[in-house]
């Protein structure tokens, strides 16, 4: 074991002397109560370290200690439903053995040793396999099979292999060069999990939110940021997506938020019921808990130890999502840290490395064709990042890094939030860079005229824009009626489209499907008015229509007749509208 | 956190400081120095103050000293490690009593027996740990009871601007919060950070007046007090607040304030130490540091105690972008604006409530614990005040004439909502059934296809009847 003296303590930074041989990036435990910490940096024989717990009452010349590895994510099945703080301890289980708070000093396995898995080989004696070939899976949970692969890089032919009740320490496979073969892995975070291939992103990340899937949609194995103030729906939209998004496993990366978040996660998930598999949500999720008091430089590891984690799932060929609220409290761990390094500081405080730092993570993300020489497995990690940037002003380091590197951006809007528009996302200034990708996918599964439709009623929105300038200006009576009914179906579009109460038991959900019949229903209204008007039809006798008020319940129409529904509230449309005669 | 255990068992005192520099000592050659540990020093004149222990090193120690380093000399002032980190004593007898910013009785009354010596360095609570809040608060404000609910185990921060009155709101909460149907014991731990003799004595009066005063343990930190004082105030607050929620399971109500003050001192700090600054001059850490004060709200599973942040800070020049108010809300479960507009207008209490914002609000409200109808209410009176404040905004161009029919109701509904929902007597204690039926009277002016943010069952049990007499 290599040992080494404490020569300076500053906040979460700890320099150690007597330190030469050690590795950067190599976990260390720090003083008489063994706090974890990493290594940093190098110099001579002295090595900085960021402590991941609180450094109150460590002296100068207490022991350190590396344990010449680096910080290790423990990977196996047990990780479902599991609720872990930022180097992957159980927080529970902290909770039970150590009361309400987070005493310095202890640990508890990542998995639980003493949990029994009932394992199914799928390769027989004498078959070779490579790195990401799975020997057999264990059931996780109902509805999740979980691949026991070999690790990456371990290759050779199958010398043993049993069946039956093991503990994720348990050897289950031995190969001819010796190499055992447990339930459980273990893998550096910091380093992303190899892959074959990497794919084009190609399928929509149904989110069931109007304005994301319909406007600035996501694919499986693309990533998104979710900029916006504070108050304007970061947390509610992670949370949303968490919860209702098609993807098979979901980890959810509480990254120097609120505690009290954390805890509405923990009480809602395992209540609510997956539409897709009809069991729990927490069933198909893992989260990663911490919140802003916890020590700062084990935030800077939870996205780690979150991506990781996601990566994993993505090798057994699983759609997974990673919701990371939020990216700007990781960049300002990595701030804090760099501060009491004294290193030359680039923008705003923030490290000169931030943008290789924020690369290195959303590039981990995307559809990979996963490693293995046996079947053939694409597996996806999709990540959505929140950006919380200072005073909601867009320009700043960690949002504008993050734009240069992620596909879409989902920019939320103080103005919106403040009337009580949600979600409040900026129709104006959001993008997704990935429509062209999944033009196909959406024609063959949502509608032929998919991409026209969403075309179309993007510009209604810009034109209101536009026509909301004059209006303010010379009032909306200056206006001719056609530009009038912009208006009036710009609102529609507004107030009975985008806007959607994440927490309405029909509404939190909307379905690509039906979103598309919404928006079908209110661009015929608005071309029908439209060819009435040129009738001779005055706007008001339009307007006087009950249909209004049935397109302003469309959201509420139960999903299982939906569509039905709507292609009836659309026949009425085009029956009512064509019937009407000029006065 | 514990005892540092390397205590030697003769006292050190060194006079060894190298340099002093704002709020900072340097003292050199020191041994066995803990990060964190308490420092006592005695000034050449005889004088005693407090410190603690910022950065070590295997030379040197940085301290920091909370009475000021005025009258310190790098000869003979010495500095004694006390092997400790901060701690306060706690004890249900604090209740009543007045202590200066660390901690210390300053009322003359008898010394304080402890029962429990603290770290007043809180850990974190395990966000497993937590217990979800649920139980409505209500206030009798119908700005926060309608609109921005407040719950039990909540930080919720009144943004305020120089010159409003957000000590009169404050009073107006302690006196009339209540959860309905318990009587359970309560307590109100109020820090006071750099706050003039002005308003300490008037929440004094305040509490004096409504005979809360035996059930609050005041922290006083006056505007002529020590700086650095403060950044340990609102600390040991929390930490007899944690001691009186979590031991004696009492509902405790923290008051910090001003948080403005304390941010400034973090930012003396920082600078002395010539760190790298963030925006506008505060350190980078800003965050994290608030983070770890209001954390400290919350409710425990296991523990009756709760404990819930009312935090009074003052906006610099009405800049709700400013630093302080913006780190704090991305910590807070929300946030109370105050507005100089309504103000002016003598709208009282002046609550602009398009920025107000409970995150808490969904898990204490609806049917059992409010009404079944809060939700959408809440909703739609957002909803037409905002397009009613849009629609101010274009009359001012094009004069009201110009206006539909229905942007003149509108119109109308914001004034009144105004003047009759936000604003209110600072004695009126409004159940929340008399704050939805005003809500619902305001609403009627609207036509009820109009009000897409309620329930249809709703709009037919409570929307008012036309022949019903408005009040």
């Amino acid at each position: 074991m290599l040992k080494g003296l404490i020569a300076k303590i500053s906040g979460p930074v700890v320099i150690a002397k007597e330190m030469r041989g050690a590795k950067m990036y190599d976990v260390v435990k720090v003083g008489r109560l063994g706090l974890i910490g990493e290594i940093i940096r190098l110099d001579e024989d002295q090595a900085t370290i960021q402590v991941y717990e609180d450094t109150s009452g460590l002296v100068v010349g207490e022991d350190v200690t590396s344990t010449e590895q680096p910080l290790l994510i423990e990977l196996g099945p047990g990780l479902l439903s599991s609720v872990y703080d930022g180097i992957q301890r159980r927080l529970p289980e902290l909770f039970q053995e150590h009361g309400s708070y987070i005493t310095r000093g202890v640990s508890t396995y990542a998995l639980p040793r003493d949990k029994k898995w009932g394992f199914i080989p799928t390769v027989k004696k004498g078959e070779h396999l490579t790195g990401g070939d799975a020997v057999g899976y264990v059931m996780e949970t109902e509805t999740i099979k979980h691949k026991i692969m070999v690790p990456p890089g371990v290759e050779g032919e199958i010398k043993e292999i049993y069946q039956g009740e093991f503990t994720v320490t348990d050897v289950v496979a031995v190969l001819n060069n010796g190499v055992e073969i447990k339930l459980m892995q273990a893998w550096p975070a910091r380093v992303g999990r190899p892959y074959k291939k990497k794919l084009d992103p190609d399928s929509l990340f149904v989110s069931g939110q109007r304005i994301i899937d319909t406007f600035f949609p996501v694919p499986q194995g693309g990533n998104a940021i979710i900029p916006g103030g504070f108050g304007t729906g970061k947390t509610v939209m992670e949370q949303t997506l968490a919860k209702w998004s098609e993807a098979d496993i979901i980890i959810y990366v509480g990254c120097g938020e609120r505690g009290n978040e954390m805890t509405e996660v923990l009480v809602e998930f395992p209540e609510l019921i997956d539409p897709r598999t009809k069991k729990p949500l927490i069933q198909r999720t893992v989260l990663v808990a911490n919140t802003s008091n916890m020590p700062v430089a084990a935030r800077e590891a939870s996205i780690y130890t979150g991506i990781t984690l996601a990566e994993y799932y993505r090798d057994m060929g699983y759609r997974v999502a990673l919701m990371a609220d939020s990216t700007s409290r990781w960049g300002e761990a990595l701030r804090e840290v760099s501060g009491r390094m004294e290193e030359m500081p680039g923008e705003e405080g923030y490290p000169a490395y931030l943008a290789t730092r924020l690369s290195n993570f959303y590039e981990r993300s995307g559809r990979v064709i996963c490693s293995g020489s046996k079947e053939e497995r694409t597996g996806s990690v999709t990540v959505v990042g929140a950006v919380s940037p200072p005073g909601g002003d867009f320009s700043e380091p960690m949002t504008q890094n993050s734009l240069r590197i992620t596909g879409t951006f989902w920019a939320l809007d103080t103005d919106l939030a403040h009337r009580r528009h949600f979600p409040a996302i900026s129709w104006l200034k959001s993008y997704s860079l990935y429509l062209p990708l999944i033009q196909d996918w959406a024609r063959a599964n949502i509608a032929s005229d998919w991409k026209e439709t969403r075309d179309k009623a993007m510009a209604i929105l810009q034109e209101e824009t536009e026509l909301q300038e004059i209006v303010q200006l010379v009032g909306p009576d200056a206006l001719p009626e056609d530009k009038k009914l912009v208006l009036e179906v710009a609102r529609m579009l507004r107030e009975d489209y985008l806007q959607q109460f994440a927490f309405h038991e029909i509404d939190g959900f909307c379905p690509p499907i039906k979103q598309y019949w919404m928006l079908r229903v209110i661009l015929n209204y608005y071309g029908l008015s439209l060819e009435a008007l040129r009738r001779g039809v005055v706007l008001h006798q339009i307007l006087g229509l009950p249909l209004k008020t049935e397109i302003s319940r469309m959201k509420e129409l139960p999903l299982d007749k939906a569509v039905d529904n709507l292609k009836d509230i659309n026949e009425r449309v085009t029956k009512e509208i064509t019937i009407l005669e000029a006065m | 956190m514990e005892q540092i255990t390397q205590i030697s068992l003769i006292d050190v005192d060194y006079s060894t400081i190298n340099s002093v520099t704002g709020p900072l000592i340097f003292v050199e050659g020191v041994h066995d120095v803990a990060y964190g540990e308490m420092v006592e020093l005695v000034s050449p004149v005889g004088e005693k103050r407090t410190g603690q222990v910022l950065e070590v090193t295997e030379k040197m120690a940085l301290v920091q000293v909370f009475e000021g380093t005025q009258g310190l000399d790098a000869k003979k002032t010495r500095v004694k490690f006390k092997g400790e980190v901060a701690k306060i004593d706690t004890s249900v007898e604090l209740l009543g009593r007045v202590l200066n910013g660390i901690g210390e009785p300053i009322d003359g009354g008898p010394k304080v027996l402890p029962e429990k010596r603290l770290p007043i360095i809180g850990s974190p609570i395990n966000p497993s740990a937590r217990d979800a809040p649920r139980d409505f608060i209500q206030t009798g404000i119908s700005a926060i009871d309608g609109l921005n609910t407040l719950v039990r185990g909540q930080k919720l921060p009144i943004f305020s601007g120089a010159g409003l009155p957000a000590n009169e709101i404050t009073a107006q909460i302690i006196n009339q919060a209540k959860v309905r149907g318990e009587a359970e014991e309560f307590a109100i731990v109020f820090g006071a950070m750099g706050i003039t003799h002005r308003e300490a004595s008037f929440f004094e009066h305040s509490f004096a007046r409504t005979g809360a005063l035996r059930r609050v343990v005041f922290f006083l930190n006056l505007a002529d007090d020590p700086t650095i004082e403060r950044i340990v105030t609102p600390r040991c607050a929390l930490t007899v607040a944690e001691f009186l929620a979590f031991e004696y399971e009492m509902q405790v109500l923290v008051i910090l304030t001003d948080m403005t003050n304390y941010c400034e001192a973090l930012r003396e700090i920082s600078t002395a130490r010539e760190e790298v600054p963030g925006r506008r001059g505060y350190p980078g850490y800003m965050y994290t540091d608030l983070a770890t004060i209001y954390e400290r709200a919350g409710r425990v599973k296991g523990k009756k105690g709760s404990i819930t942040q009312l935090l009074i800070l003052t906006m610099p020049d009405d800049d709700i972008t400013h630093p302080i108010p913006d780190l704090t809300g991305y910590i807070t479960e929300g946030q109370l604006v105050l507005s100089r507009h309504l103000h002016r207008r003598g709208i009282l209490p002046p609550f602009d409530v398009l920025p107000c914002l409970s995150r808490l609000m969904n898990l204490g409200i609806g049917a059992g614990k409010t009404r079944e109808d809060h939700r959408g209410v809440a909703n739609q009176l957002y909803a037409a005040y905002a397009k009613g404040r849009d629609l101010r905004r274009l009359v001012a161009i094009i004069g009201e004439e110009a206006l539909s029919e229905l942007d003149r109701k509108y119109l109308k509904f914001a004034d009144d909502f105004e003047k009759n929902f936000i604003a209110q007597g600072a004695d009126e204690d409004r159940s929340i059934e008399r704050t939805l039926g005003i809500g619902w009277e305001l609403l009627s002016v609207l036509p009820t296809e109009e009000l897409k943010q309620v329930k249809r069952e709703h709009i037919e049990k409570y929307y008012p009847k036309k022949t019903a007499v408005s009040s």
